[in-house]
């Protein structure tokens, strides 16, 4: 029996494109993260529920997913506001604002944490002028929220400036002429819009927060159950040549984001269900 | 409510959208704004409704002066020709949206809303598609949820820019239909923006023909049709036949060599050509046929006219054509029935 009916296709190319891709996954991802689930298989499930549930294992979680939210709210509102306003006004200088928004993707990660560990810290630009205040940044998992919102800005900007700008003035000037505020516009009729994109840079700033470890580790102090994300102790593991042991928290972490990102995408669908 | 234009102009730029516009309209009247692209009748549409100033002149509603008063204030129904409905919002609340952002004092409540929502969709005619989002809709259905809408607010005034300009001919010709009877019904001040002069013969009241910024004429369908002010509005509303030199009216024939008259210049509506096997009187003039092209239940026929270059279009019905039996190639004679004669200065 075959497996696909065939598709008397005009544009041809089905099959090929098909093979292709499954093979692509198939060697960049599936089967480095298949490699991963099989090394964890030589835990016992008692040795791999204890090595992943261990009480610095535990802190790391918290502090990563955590910051990482945090950090992918902070961006899901500032990231559209600054898409918005590039969109939206022209102001001298707006092309080199629109360039900066990218550099967070450019920037060596080790290049941005040691900048803002030097800012940040307690005799840094700004650190010195918080400090007073009893606001600690750098070595604090506010320093690691911090480095996650910079690194994931430009994910939310990305996605968001495109909708924004197929946003047709017309639906403005209806809603405008039907009697609607400048706020009851924006809330009904513009972000039911953009909420979809709004979602996909969540979920892409939250996983790259997730996944981030160059920036993170010169600010967060690294402090075991304060301020240690999940990837240095991926890391300390394999430096003590623990590999099961690794593997079984990167388990976890990967199980965890996979679910975040499926539940995104779910609520991303359920955002454009008028579309169907 | 009547809307009176005073000497209303905008630039855009260098580009001159409106030069020193004033019109008037009556209340509870349907008017056409016509004219080819680029001649300012949408840039009118939006001064009147608010969504754009202009630079100098002012706009007054039953009298008032309502220039610098926002869009919100003006209590305008504004329809758009890609619909601009809100995508993510059911019909229903598409057509609620204007009762429902209203301020909690002067609100309906909700069982209001929903009386006045279902009654407005029958009007329209789409009672059953309250709870469809607008991309599941035709064009057609869209355009009478997008006009539903508009009318919820009760405007004062009613404005359609190109309405049914992005539908399909059977479509469209229905809607005008249709239009035409619900402005019987409802009698609300309408003004729509139309490129197309048989929509605008056929739906509209009065006529306003725009061109350059400028307004040429404003009257009723029949006025603008059979005395048309000057050789654009004359060459906008259907095809027109130009002849260099006085074309006098039957009785005479074609005079070019008529030096006082060398400015002048005769058109002829293509239906206004007669074709003949024999020369009625003097202003027959000897053709030769081109070529014929059959249009549903009209024929047009090129004839090139003997010792003139340039060529003529005649209009005949489809009876008429084949009691002729005319050929491509044959012989015949054409005869005016109705000559308008324009001084040359007065260029299209």
């Amino acid at each position: 029996m075959k497996l696909f009916k065939r598709h008397n296709n005009v544009l041809p190319g089905f099959g090929v494109t098909l093979g292709f891709t499954v093979f692509y996954l198939s060697v960049i991802v599936l089967i480095p993260l298949s490699a991963l689930v099989f090394r964890t298989m030589g835990l016992t499930w008692g040795e791999f529920i204890t090595t992943v549930t261990a009480p610095r294992v535990l802190a790391s979680y918290k502090v990563t997913f955590g910051a990482a939210l945090i950090a992918a709210s902070i961006n899901a509102v500032f990231g559209v506001l600054v898409a918005w306003v590039l969109v939206r006004y022209k102001f001298p200088g707006r092309r080199i604002v629109d360039a900066l928004v990218d550099l967070p993707f450019a920037l060596p990660t080790a290049v941005a944490g040691i900048t803002l560990a030097t800012i940040y810290s307690s005799n840094g630009w700004v650190g010195r002028y918080l400090e007073p205040l009893g606001i600690k940044v750098a070595f604090t998992p506010l320093g690691i929220t911090l480095a996650m919102t910079f690194i994931g800005l430009p994910f939310v900007v990305r996605t968001v400036q495109p909708v924004i700008e197929e946003i047709e003035v017309e639906l403005e000037e209806a809603a405008v002429c039907l009697g609607a505020s400048r706020w009851q516009t924006l809330y009904r009729v513009i972000f039911p819009v953009l909420l979809p994109s709004i979602l996909t840079g969540f979920a892409l700033s939250f996983a790259r927060g997730v996944g981030e470890y160059g920036s993170i580790i010169f600010i967060a102090g690294n402090m075991p159950m304060v301020s240690e994300i999940t990837p240095l102790l991926i890391i300390t593991k394999l430096e003590q040549f623990d590999y099961r042991g690794a593997t079984a928290i990167a388990c976890v972490m990967l199980l965890t984001s996979f679910l975040m990102l499926l539940v995104v995408n779910l609520l991303q669908k359920w955002s454009r269900r008028y579309a169907e | 409510m009547s809307i009176k234009i005073e000497n209303i102009s905008k630039q855009f730029g260098t580009f001159t959208a409106l030069g020193n516009v004033t019109l008037s309209i009556p209340s509870g009247e349907l008017v056409a704004l016509l004219g080819p692209s680029g001649s300012g009748k949408t840039t009118l549409l939006r001064i009147i409704a608010g969504l754009e100033t202009p630079d100098s002149g002012k706009i007054l509603f039953n009298g008032e002066d309502t220039t610098c008063s926002h869009v919100r204030e003006r209590s305008v129904g504004f329809v758009f020709q890609h619909y601009a409905l809100f995508k993510h919002m059911t019909v229903f609340d598409n057509v609620a949206f204007g009762l429902s952002v209203r301020p909690k004092s002067t609100r309906p409540s909700k069982a209001e809303i929903r009386d006045k929502v279902n009654d407005l969709l029958r009007l329209v005619q789409l009672e059953s598609m309250g709870n469809r989002y607008p991309a599941q809709l035709s064009g057609g259905q869209r355009q009478r949820i997008a006009l539903a809408r508009a009318l919820a607010v009760e405007p004062q005034v009613l404005l359609l820019d190109e309405p049914f300009g992005a539908l399909d001919a059977q479509v469209r010709a229905e809607l005008r239909r249709w239009l035409r009877k619900l402005h019987d019904e409802i009698h609300v001040t309408s003004v729509f923006v139309t490129h197309d002069q048989e929509e605008a013969l056929e739906v509209a009241d009065r006529i306003v023909v725009m061109n350059k910024g400028k307004i040429e004429q404003a009257g009723t369908p029949d006025q603008v049709y059979e005395h048309p002010a000057n050789p654009f509005v004359l060459n906008f509303l259907g095809n027109v036949n130009l002849f260099h030199g006085r074309l006098s009216q039957p009785g005479s024939g074609l005079h070019a060599a008529d030096g006082a008259d060398d400015n002048a210049v005769s058109y002829v509506r293509s239906h206004d050509i007669e074709i003949d096997r024999n020369q009625q009187d003097a202003t027959s003039l000897r053709a030769e046929i081109t070529y014929i092209q059959k249009l549903g239940p009209a024929v047009r026929v090129t004839l090139a006219i003997d010792g003139n270059t340039g060529y003529v279009e005649a209009e005949l019905t489809r009876d008429v054509f084949q009691n002729l039996g005319l050929k491509q190639g044959e012989s015949v004679f054409v005869r005016p029935r109705q000559v308008r004669v324009f001084v040359e200065d007065y260029q299209i």
